[in-house]
């Protein structure tokens, strides 16, 4: 069956994040004080073909292993829902 | 005369400058599609500049798995020496052929200036023209240059002379800040075997006396005195 498939990708902790911290600059600027450590990466969003749920998250982290995420200076999170 | 391929993906920008300085140093250098899968005989092969893909995803990160890369990838692991320029050397780390990765300009500006470099390695392919020490005036232009790799592979480049060129002043001292927020300044390394280097600034705009600057020059003239990976 199809599963809806969110795949979370974040700059490795630790790592500079310019983005993040020009956004968080701007926040600062605008009055929202409260914000801070902002980081920014990216959302996919995909369906995946898969026999179980296991199953999609399993290849869907293969998908991250080898492509979508770097593994030397992302992390990624992968959340697995019926469609 | 050293064949030369100069490899185009989507979005290469920097292909016909570097066919031409590969060409104008005395190399008998020729394009290759991303869709080929042969190499046509080449003696090096070239990865040039620009915005492969359009640098979606990652820079260099769909490049990486072009139907021409398995070549490249064989070619390289048998010793043939392989350079990437810019957007080349983002490809070569994307696929494992050089460690570490470029990430985001640490300062929020594209970087589009020229910018001084010390030569830290000569054995390699491509810097076998040069002397330790020398001071190079090199373009750059990119985004995504900050050069990154975890502590154990850092300190594993600079233990064993793979940094093969840094940035630094125009007297040759130590950078006052950064160009681009890159580890300890690395412009570019070698693998361990010399054969394959990667930098983010461009010799194949520094090789033509017409551009005002021929300190590149070295990269493309090396590859006909590199005697190849000891067997």
């Amino acid at each position: 069956m199809t599963y809806r498939v969110h795949v979370r990708i974040v700059p490795r902790a630790g790592l500079l994040d310019p983005q993040g911290l020009a956004v968080e600059h701007a926040l600062t600027a605008l009055g929202f004080t409260e914000a801070s450590g902002v980081r920014i990466g990216k959302a996919i969003e995909l369906a995946v073909e898969a026999g179980s749920l296991d199953e999609a998250r399993t290849r869907t982290r293969a998908m991250c292993d080898k492509l979508l995420a770097n593994p030397v200076t992302e992390d990624y999170r992968v959340e697995v829902e019926a469609a | 005369m050293k064949r030369v391929a100069v490899v185009r993906f989507p979005g290469s920008n920097c292909d016909f400058d570097t066919l031409h300085a590969a060409r104008r140093t005395g190399t008998e250098a020729y394009f290759v599609w991303h869709r080929d899968t042969n190499l046509k005989s080449a003696d090096a092969v070239l990865l040039p500049g620009g915005f492969s893909y359009g640098d979606y995803l990652r820079s260099g990160a769909i490049a990486r798995f072009s139907p021409i890369m398995p070549a490249v990838q064989r070619f390289a692991e048998a010793g043939g020496p392989v350079l990437g320029i810019c957007n080349g050397f983002q490809i070569l780390c994307e696929a494992g052929l050089l460690p570490g990765a470029l990430m985001r300009n640490d300062r929020l500006t594209f970087v589009s200036r020229p910018v001084a470099l010390r030569v830290e390695q000569t054995d390699t392919a491509f810097t076998n023209r040069y002397h330790p020490g020398d001071l190079l005036l090199m373009p750059v232009a990119h985004g995504d240059g900050r050069f990154v790799a975890d502590p154990v592979t850092l300190a594993e480049l600079e233990a064993t002379g793979r940094v093969v060129v840094r940035y630094v002043g125009l007297d040759g001292q130590p950078l006052d800040g950064s160009i681009n927020g890159s580890l300890n300044d690395i412009a570019g390394i070698a693998n361990p075997e010399g054969n394959v280097v990667g930098l983010m600034p461009h010799p194949d705009r520094a090789a033509d006396p017409a551009l005002g600057n021929t300190d590149g020059t070295g990269f493309f003239t090396s590859i006909a005195r590199w005697a190849g990976v000891p067997k």
